[in-house]
């Protein structure tokens, strides 16, 4: 049975748009200085939460339609671009507020402080594939390295995911449900192309 | 002198919080000289509040409105959320309370917290707090000096630290029922007994002129304002007097990040943050951040106690 149209009439420049809203809203109380006590660590946990929970959308697209058999794949750039969005205002607000542009204290923070050291990391994967994310990239690289490129989603994520289970003072229970949600959706991934070597 | 009558009522009952929510517009609002006596006669009308002597340890600094020091907590017994003290902690019964002294004193048993305000003139501490998370806060206790009743408890002479432990009621406690977030409970804490009898060192009764609120480890805590704040122990049950160092929670949490000692150290990073600068609650996302002072600014008071020692190794 075809879905419904109903289901990819948006454009994804609406999608991409919803996806990035939460950022509007931050910044505005950033800026009416209304966001609590902690504003500082409260925008930039919220700007990587965000990050986090667009890039499990964008990893959720490919099951659903094995699952479901609903094609949303459509959507996935527009989603990835919107978490690409939030990763760079997190880091941002990192170096510009919360580091007060220190490059000498950056530099010790990701030479010393594993949860920085991994949170760069997954940035610089995710980074040449926002640059990437358009279709004259594709052709240019070729659609199989291309495809190659983009499997370092797969590291990126959960190596964000391990960036905020290393930065809380004890195991909370919420960083390590994003870091399960990631391990699944990776694995999943590992599961279909073991079948598909066997077959 | 008349007896302490401790406060049945629920504050809310009586002194509207927004009098205390934001005590700079309100000073500001008042006429100059005749702001504090305002502020400080209105206040006593009212069931909840204390009569405080000041102290000549306040810090001038500008304190934090009430709103940010009650909503912006660490009290993992109630969740590991800074929100969450504030939304959990008004389950938690605290009257009667009663402390249990042990250990090595000539006079072991039981302080009653109404005995306890009743026997001590309450000081205004104005203090600055730095947590271990870099960020700090100026704050208006109201204490004890801690000095004042180890020397009633006729403390011996073989005893060299004080053991501190927080209330453990998993009922009323909803962070200590929980798996995620957890520590072991009860949250023990520890001094060595100069630190202890050092005239910085209070146990806080009270905030902005009344009883302390739950959040904010009612109805007693320890505050020692040149350590970062999770050795102010909140909610005290028990005082014991040791020979040996006693074992305190964090540490035992995660031993080669928080030291026993704890004091607030610019030159010593948390191995997962730096410890150089703090970001002042209250001053805005564009505020620059604070450098962190050696001890917290009270270097002066109490850098001799620590003479000869490397506190790098001793952090």
């Amino acid at each position: 049975m075809a879905q419904s149209k109903l289901l990819t009439a948006p454009p994804k420049w609406v999608i991409y748009c919803v996806a990035i809203s939460p950022a509007a809203y931050y910044l505005e109380r950033a800026i009416t200085n209304n966001l609590g006590p902690d504003p500082l660590a409260t925008l930039e946990n919220a700007l990587g939460e965000w990050a986090l929970i667009l890039l499990i959308i964008g990893l959720m697209i490919t099951p659903i339609m094995r699952f479901a058999r609903i094609n949303l794949i459509k959507y996935r750039r527009p989603i990835g671009l919107a978490a690409f969005t939030f990763v760079l205002l997190h880091l941002t607000v990192y170096v510009v507020l919360d580091r007060q542009l220190n490059l000498w204290e950056i530099w010790i923070d990701i030479l010393k402080r594993p949860y920085i050291t991994i949170g760069v990391a997954a940035f610089l994967m995710l980074l040449p594939m926002a640059i990437t994310s358009n279709n004259r990239s594709i052709r240019k690289l070729g659609a199989e390295s291309w495809r190659k490129l983009h499997k370092l989603v797969y590291p990126a994520v959960i190596l964000g995911a391990a960036h905020y289970v290393l930065l809380e003072k004890t195991w909370q229970l919420e960083p390590i449900l994003y870091l399960t949600a990631m391990i699944g959706l990776v694995a999943i991934r590992q599961v279909w192309a073991r079948r598909k070597r066997k077959t | 002198m008349s007896a302490y009558r401790y406060p049945m009522p629920n504050p809310s009952e009586i002194t509207s919080k927004e009098n205390f929510l934001n005590r700079r517009s309100f000073m500001a609002g008042a006429t100059g000289a005749l702001a504090a006596p305002i502020f400080f006669s209105s206040a006593a009308q009212a069931a909840t509040s204390l009569t405080t002597i000041p102290s000549k340890y306040s810090t001038k600094d500008e304190p934090n409105p009430l709103a940010d020091i009650t909503s912006y907590n660490n009290f993992y017994e109630f969740g590991t959320g800074k929100g969450d003290p504030a939304k959990n902690a008004g389950s938690l019964t605290t009257t009667p309370w009663t402390i249990e002294t042990s250990g090595l004193i000539n006079k072991p048993g039981t302080i009653d917290m109404e005995a306890l305000m009743r026997k001590y003139p309450l000081e205004e501490r104005i203090y600055r707090l730095r947590c271990v998370e870099a960020w700090s806060m100026v704050i208006p206790w109201v204490g004890i000096p801690l000095a004042s009743v180890l020397k009633d408890l006729d403390v011996q002479g073989s005893a060299k630290y004080v053991a501190f432990e927080t209330l453990k009621r998993p009922e009323e406690m909803p962070g200590q029922a929980s798996v995620f977030g957890s520590l072991p409970w009860p949250y023990v804490e520890g001094l060595r007994l100069d630190e202890a009898m050092h005239p910085l060192t209070i146990l806080a009764v009270g905030l902005y002129g009344e009883v302390l609120p739950n959040q904010n480890g009612a109805p007693v805590r320890l505050i020692v304002p040149w350590k970062y704040g999770f050795k102010s122990i909140k909610s005290i049950v028990s005082i014991k007097l040791t020979e040996n160092e006693p074992p305190t929670t964090w540490n035992k949490a995660a031993a080669n990040e928080y030291g026993f000692y704890s004091n607030v150290n610019p030159e010593v990073s948390h191995p997962r943050w730096s410890q150089a600068s703090e970001r002042v609650i209250g001053a805005g996302i564009f505020a620059k951040k604070r450098p962190t002072e050696p001890f917290n600014g009270y270097a002066e008071e109490v850098a001799s106690l620590y003479e000869g020692m490397d506190l790098r190794k001793f952090f």
